[in-house]
Order: structure tokens, then C-alpha cells, then sequence
């Protein structure tokens, strides 16, 4: 059942990417002013030249044979040569910075929705106190702030005026200098070290709920997993050589992270406090109430629990968002991911680049949508398909 | 006897109202109704209050200032006020605010209140087209998807479905990288995109409710085309919706604008973006140096931040008149 469920979403996540990629193409490369009008347009070039150029890029063939061959590249990853990193390929470069953003995003993402979840919860629940209305506008104002501008002011206020966090780049040039070691291994390792820990969390979940039925041995056995597998992590970095490196970066990463964070916890703590105030108008919820179980348990089981389904596709829907607001990120912390490559390239005009990373950023949103539906679908028992 | 008949119809029509002020009194009347609920909203009339307040600087104190006290004349000839062009020459400039520029001027030398109000109007201008764009082209595809079903419902919601998950801010800035982007055509652009995207969801789901509805059935009874019921009796219902989602649609055209201007990507002479890349590039955004030039960035951030928070207040405001569920009982 589960199976077919992840395999239906599988092959709907492939074809919405095929329709990507040629909506990608069709609008980069039919459209007037498009690739084709860049690479001939220098007036320095003679007719046989351009001639050339167009027979070599194979733009004299019609449309849908230019498509197939596009389709065909993306999909080998053979995405062309750099200009403005001549000769490296796009594939090499994009393999580089990919997992730089999956980070970021991934952590600032996963704190974002957990911060709006609580949040939004009781808000709903603390319905016309002060705090409510405070917080309610708070929320609003990041989530509708011009995003540079939050920027610059965290920059100042924790780079400048505290100085306790480094203000860009995602290592310290003096530390690694000494070093021989490369920055993309011990990245790569710390992203392997999170999928480890969010494993064991997601399998000891399981395993608990199997294994009893009494809420508080289901708690310990996660709880106890989750900190074990974390201790356990930390205690290997810290005792392998590398560990001072890999905290260098981690810490980094600090202000770019509470930024997305910032940005996009206030979408899913509207959207949250909006669906549990219409839950606790439910019949269930007096029902709970009349029978005399404690607030909280009212609050947290029977409430917040029912009204969470909107909040997940909102937050489904909102990656994109979020993905927008990571490249303002990513560019103004100089935190060189695909966003940054993104604005890079095109500013360098490096059409190959530009066009990888955009399809990589999009195929990155579609793969983390897929991964949400999945996580959702494993852990809400309502979702059977 | 049929000279008569038409007598009294006539003096009948004459005592009984034309059906079209009929209309308007009906109009007025849930205009009415609607406005009580809505000015109840504090959000939503804080939004309005600073919607209006920019309309009325951009639209009307500008071309006022620019006519009067910011014209160049023989005795203020040092000093122009052209928010594109002018410069002050006898300071050094960006100079911190002053009685003759009471925000300073900007590392050209122009005057940030007037570039602030020159840039007003054409937000406005950019805004509003593209969430227009937006809410006709979902509109009609969430009616007509919703009315008719089979494979044009399909293809739309899958269609929606990848521009929703379209990373919408990064294309924008491929797109504009490549092309000569001027203002209106990133209104179009955008409006364009949006529109395929999750307003068509939306305007679908509310279109398969009136479609239930018996006076869908009774006019279908009594003859009329689906082109004719769509446009008069579904469209019309799903209004309320639709202006609803332009005001986010604004919100989010500006934002886009604002962004792509602070990265220097756009075609335009002027906007509040473009105020913050200037002085961004010229170096006075740096670290704990940002207090000491705050008018070059905080005037014009604080516009985009403003109002685009505004038409996101006046749509959770109406938010409350649309859905009659968020209402406090």
C-alpha cells in the first residue's frame, strides 16, 4: 500500500520534472532575445561564424529535435562548459554547491515549520490576549519584509554590534589555510552525519510505535534514540581531527540559517493559528473539554493534531517561497549555494550556468516536495492511499 | 385593445425602476454590507490607511512638489530635484538629512524623497497590472476548469501544480539577465505566471461549488450557453475570491520587483529597489556602517516592506468578508 503510494508519487514527480525542464527550455531558449540571440549577437562576428556557431549548438534544427537533444543533456547531466569558469563543467560546478543549499535549507526549514507550528498553536489558543495580537503582527511584518533589508539589519546587529557571529563567506580563510584538507569532504560529512541522525529519529519512531502502545515507553524509546544518535555524532566529531573544521562551517552557517528561518516560519504560524481556530470551534473539541481532560492534552492531541493537515500543504506549497527567499539569502552572506551561483552567473551573463542552476533549483524544490509528501504520509495515519 | 395593453406596460415600466438601478441599489447595498464587516478588521483598515497614504503622496504630493518646490528656478540653480538626473552641487554628497532634502540625498547626489515619490506611482502602476494579469487569466481557466472538467480540469491543476512549485524568484532574475526587462513587461511576466499557479486551484474549488448550485441547473434549463452562464453566473460568484487573491498577487509582484532591482536586473531608471543597489554597490551598506548612512537604505526598504505589508493586511481583512468561517462568533 505504502509502496504503491511512494511509487505513484515517484512517477508523478518524474513527469512534472520532464514538464519543467521543457518549460525551462521553451522559455531560455524559443523565446525572442533567447539563448540563440545571445551567443550571435556580437556584431564582431562574421556571417560564417555565426553560420557556424549556430550549426555547432545544432540551433538550425527544428524545435522539437532542439528539445529532444536539451531533454536529453539534462537528464545525462551534460549541462555544457562555464563560461565565467572556463573550462569546468556546469555539472561539476553545480555538484559542488548543490548539497551547500540542500543544508541550509534543510535546517532552516525544519526549524522554521516546528517554530510556526508551536507558535501558531497557541496563538489560536490564547485567542484575543495581547501576546496573541503582538505576536500575530510580528509575524506578518517578517513575512511581508523587504528581505535585504532584514539582512542588512542582522548583519549589523549580530556581525557588527555584537560581533559574536562571522558576517559572510562559509569558512574562515585563516583557519584552513594550514590545512590540506578539502572543504567539500568535510561538508559532504556533515551532511551524511544529519541523514544518519534523521534516520535513526524517523526509524525509532517506527519501531516505537510497533513495539508498544503506551504513549510514554513510545516517548522514551524516541527520545532516547534521537539523543543517543546526536551525542553519539558530536562525540565523533569532536574526536576526530576534522571536528574543529566542520564547526567552523556549522557555525557559519548560524545567521544565514536564522535568516530563511525568520523569513518563512511566520507563512506556516498564520496559516497554522487560522486552521486551529477553526478547530477548536469543532464539536470534538467542547466534547474534550466537557469530559475534563487537561488543556494541554485538548490543546496538543485533539486540536493541534486535526488542524495540522492545511498547515503541511501550505508548507508543501510554500517551498518555492522559501527557495526564493534563499537566494537573496545565499547572495547577501556571500554563502556560495545555488541561489548565489544563480545570480553569479547571470550577472556574468554565463548562460550555461545559469540555466543548470536554475534547473537544478527547481528540480531541488520538486525532489523536496516528494520527501515531504513521503515523511507526511509515513507519520500521519490519516493518509492511506 | 393592443394600443392599450402597451399603454399600462409602458406606465408600469415608468413607476417600476429600469432593471440597471435596480443593479447598482443592489450593488451598493452589498458594498455596503461588506464594508461594515471589513472596517471592523483593524488589519485590514490599518492596510487601506497606508495604501491611501502612499496613493496620495505618489499621485498627487509629487507632481504638486515637483511643479512647485522642487523646480529648478534662476535662485535654486545649484540644486535639482530630478529624482533620475538631478544633482546638488553645493554639498558633498550623499549628504544626511537637511531642510533643502529632508532625506538626504543619495552617493549621486539625488534626493532620496524624491526618487521615494517619483517611484511611488509606478509600484503602484506595477502591481496592480500584474496581479490584474493574474487574477483574468485565473479566473477565467479556474471557471471555465471547474465548469467543464475532463482534460482541460486535469491539464490545469497539473499545470498549476508545477508553477506553484515553480522557484519563482530565481527565474525571474534568469529571465531578466537575459532580456532588456522594463517594468511593464515584468508586470506581464509575472502576471502571466501567477496566473496559471495555485489562484486557478482556488477559483476551481469555489467555481465546483456554485456549479452545484439549482440556479446553475435552472439556467441550463431554460436555454443558456456555457460561455453565457460561465460569464453571468459563475464568474460573478467567484468574484469576491478573485479580488481577494489580487491583493496577495500585488504583494507579491512588488516584493518580486523590489528584488530584482536591488540585484540591478531590471531596465528602469528608478524604483525603491534600485535606490538600495545604488547605495548597496557605492559601498555604504556594510556592516556597523549602515546607522551612519541610514537614509540611503531604511527610507526605501521601509516603502516595499510598507506596502507590500499593506495590501497583505487589506487581504487578510477581506480575508474575514470572503470566509465568513474566520469571523469571531
Amino acid at each position: 500500500m505504502m509502496l504503491k503510494y511512494i511509487g505513484n508519487r515517484i512517477l508523478q514527480i518524474a513527469i512534472l520534472l520532464v514538464i519543467y525542464v521543457a518549460i525551462v527550455f521553451f522559455l531560455l531558449h524559443a523565446m525572442p532575445g533567447g539563448i540563440k540571440t545571445l551567443l550571435i549577437s556580437n556584431p564582431k562576428l562574421t556571417p560564417q561564424a555565426q553560420e557556424a556557431i549556430i550549426r555547432a549548438f545544432g540551433l538550425n534544427q527544428p524545435l522539437w529535435l532542439q528539445f529532444v537533444d536539451y531533454m536529453k543533456n539534462v537528464f545525462t547531466l551534460n549541462l555544457g562548459i562555464s563560461f565565467s569558469y572556463y573550462p569546468t563543467p556546469v555539472w561539476n560546478i553545480i555538484a559542488e554547491r548543490l548539497p551547500r543549499t540542500v543544508l541550509l535549507f534543510t535546517v532552516a526549514t525544519l526549524i522554521a515549520f516546528f517554530v510556526g507550528f508551536a507558535s501558531g498553536k497557541s496563538l489560536a489558543w490564547n485567542r484575543g490576549k495581547t501576546t496573541e495580537y503582538v505576536s500575530t503582527v510580528v509575524g506578518i511584518i517578517t513575512y511581508t519584509i523587504f528581505t535585504p533589508l532584514l539582512i542588512f539589519v542582522v548583519i549589523w546587529f549580530f556581525g557588527s554590534f555584537l560581533g559574536i557571529f562571522p558576517l559572510n563567506q562559509f569558512l574562515n580563510p585563516d583557519l584552513w589555510i594550514h590545512t590540506r584538507l578539502n572543504a567539500q569532504i568535510i561538508f559532504l560529512y556533515i551532511l551524511m552525519t544529519m541523514v544518519i541522525i534523521g534516520a535513526v529519529m524517523l526509524a525509532s519512531y517506527t519501531i516505537a510505535l510497533r513495539f508498544s502502545h503506551k504513549v510514554i515507553t513510545r516517548r522514551m524509546i524516541f527520545y532516547l534514540s534521537s539523543i543517543i544518535s546526536v551525542i553519539f555524532s558530536i562525540f565523533f566529531w569532536w574526536v576526530s581531527p576534522v571536528g574543529i573544521y566542520a564547526a567552523d562551517i556549522l557555525w557559519h552557517m548560524v545567521l544565514p540559517v536564522m535568516t530563511v528561518t525568520i523569513i518563512s516560519y511566520a507563512g506556516t504560524m498564520l496559516v497554522m493559528r487560522d486552521s486551529m481556530l477553526e478547530t477548536i470551534k469543532e464539536d470534538f473539541i467542547t466534547t474534550a473539554r466537557a469530559k475534563g481532560l487537561p488543556d494541554k492534552v485538548v490543546r496538543d492531541k485533539h486540536a493541534a493534531r486535526t488542524a495540522m493537515l492545511p498547515v503541511v500543504t501550505n508548507f508543501v506549497l510554500s517551498l518555492g517561497f522559501v527557495v526564493s527567499g534563499g537566494v537573496i539569502t545565499e547572495t547577501l552572506f556571500s554563502w556560495p549555494g545555488m541561489g548565489m551561483t544563480l545570480l553569479d552567473s547571470t550577472l556574468a551573463k554565463d548562460y550555461p550556468l545559469a540555466a543548470g542552476a536554475l534547473i537544478f533549483t527547481g528540480i531541488f524544490v520538486l525532489i523536496a516536495h516528494l520527501v515531504v509528501d513521503i515523511v507526511y504520509a509515513f507519520l500521519d495515519p490519516r493518509i492511506r492511499y | 385593445m393592443a394600443d392599450n395593453t402597451n399603454m399600462t406596460v409602458k406606465s408600469v415600466e415608468v413607476k417600476l425602476e429600469s432593471p440597471f438601478s435596480i443593479k447598482v441599489r443592489l450593488l451598493w447595498r452589498a458594498f455596503k454590507e461588506n464594508w461594515n464587516i471589513f472596517s471592523k478588521s483593524k488589519i485590514g483598515m490599518i492596510g487601506l490607511y497606508i495604501v491611501i497614504i502612499f496613493a496620495v503622496a505618489g499621485f498627487i504630493v509629487y507632481p504638486i512638489l515637483a511643479d512647485t518646490v522642487w523646480k529648478t528656478t534662476s535662485l535654486n540653480a545649484m540644486v535639482s530635484y530630478n529624482p533620475v538626473t538631478g544633482y546638488d552641487f553645493l554639498q558633498n554628497n550623499p549628504a544626511p538629512p537637511s531642510w533643502a532634502h529632508l532625506l538626504g540625498t543619495d552617493p549621486l547626489g539625488r534626493d532620496v524623497l524624491a526618487q521615494l515619490l517619483y517611484s511611488t506611482p509606478r509600484e503602484f502602476m506595477l502591481g496592480i497590472v500584474a496581479a490584474l494579469i493574474t487574477v483574468v487569466i485565473g479566473t477565467l481557466i479556474g471557471t471555465v476548469a471547474a465548469y467543464f472538467g475532463g482534460a482541460i480540469d486535469t491539464f490545469f491543476m497539473r499545470l498549476a501544480d508545477i508553477v506553484l512549485l515553480f522557484p519563482f524568484i530565481p527565474f525571474l532574475i534568469v529571465i531578466s539577465g537575459m532580456m532588456q526587462v522594463d517594468l511593464l513587461t515584468l508586470a506581464l511576466i509575472i502576471g502571466l505566471l501567477s496566473g496559471f499557479g495555485g489562484i486557478t486551484i482556488v477559483l476551481r474549488s469555489q467555481g465546483l461549488i456554485i456549479k452545484s448550485r439549482p440556479f446553475i441547473e435552472s439556467a441550463k434549463v431554460s436555454g443558456a450557453s456555457d460561455a453565457y452562464i460561465i460569464v453571468n453566473h459563475i464568474i460573478p460568484n467567484v468574484m469576491p475570491l478573485s479580488f481577494l487573491y489580487m491583493m496577495f498577487n500585488v504583494t507579491g509582484a512588488i516584493f518580486s520587483e523590489a528584488v530584482l532591482s536591488f540585484f540591478g536586473l531590471l531596465n528602469i531608471k528608478m524604483s525603491w529597489g534600485l535606490m538600495i543597489y545604488t547605495a548597496d554597490t557605492a559601498g555604504y551598506i556594510i556592516g556597523s556602517n549602515i546607522w551612519n548612512y541610514w537614509w540611503l537604505w531604511l527610507p526605501s526598504g521601509a516603502s516595499i516592506t510598507l506596502l507590500c505589508g499593506a495590501f497583505y493586511f487589506i487581504g487578510r481583512g477581506l480575508d474575514e468578508v470572503v470566509n465568513p468561517r474566520l469571523r469571531k462568533r
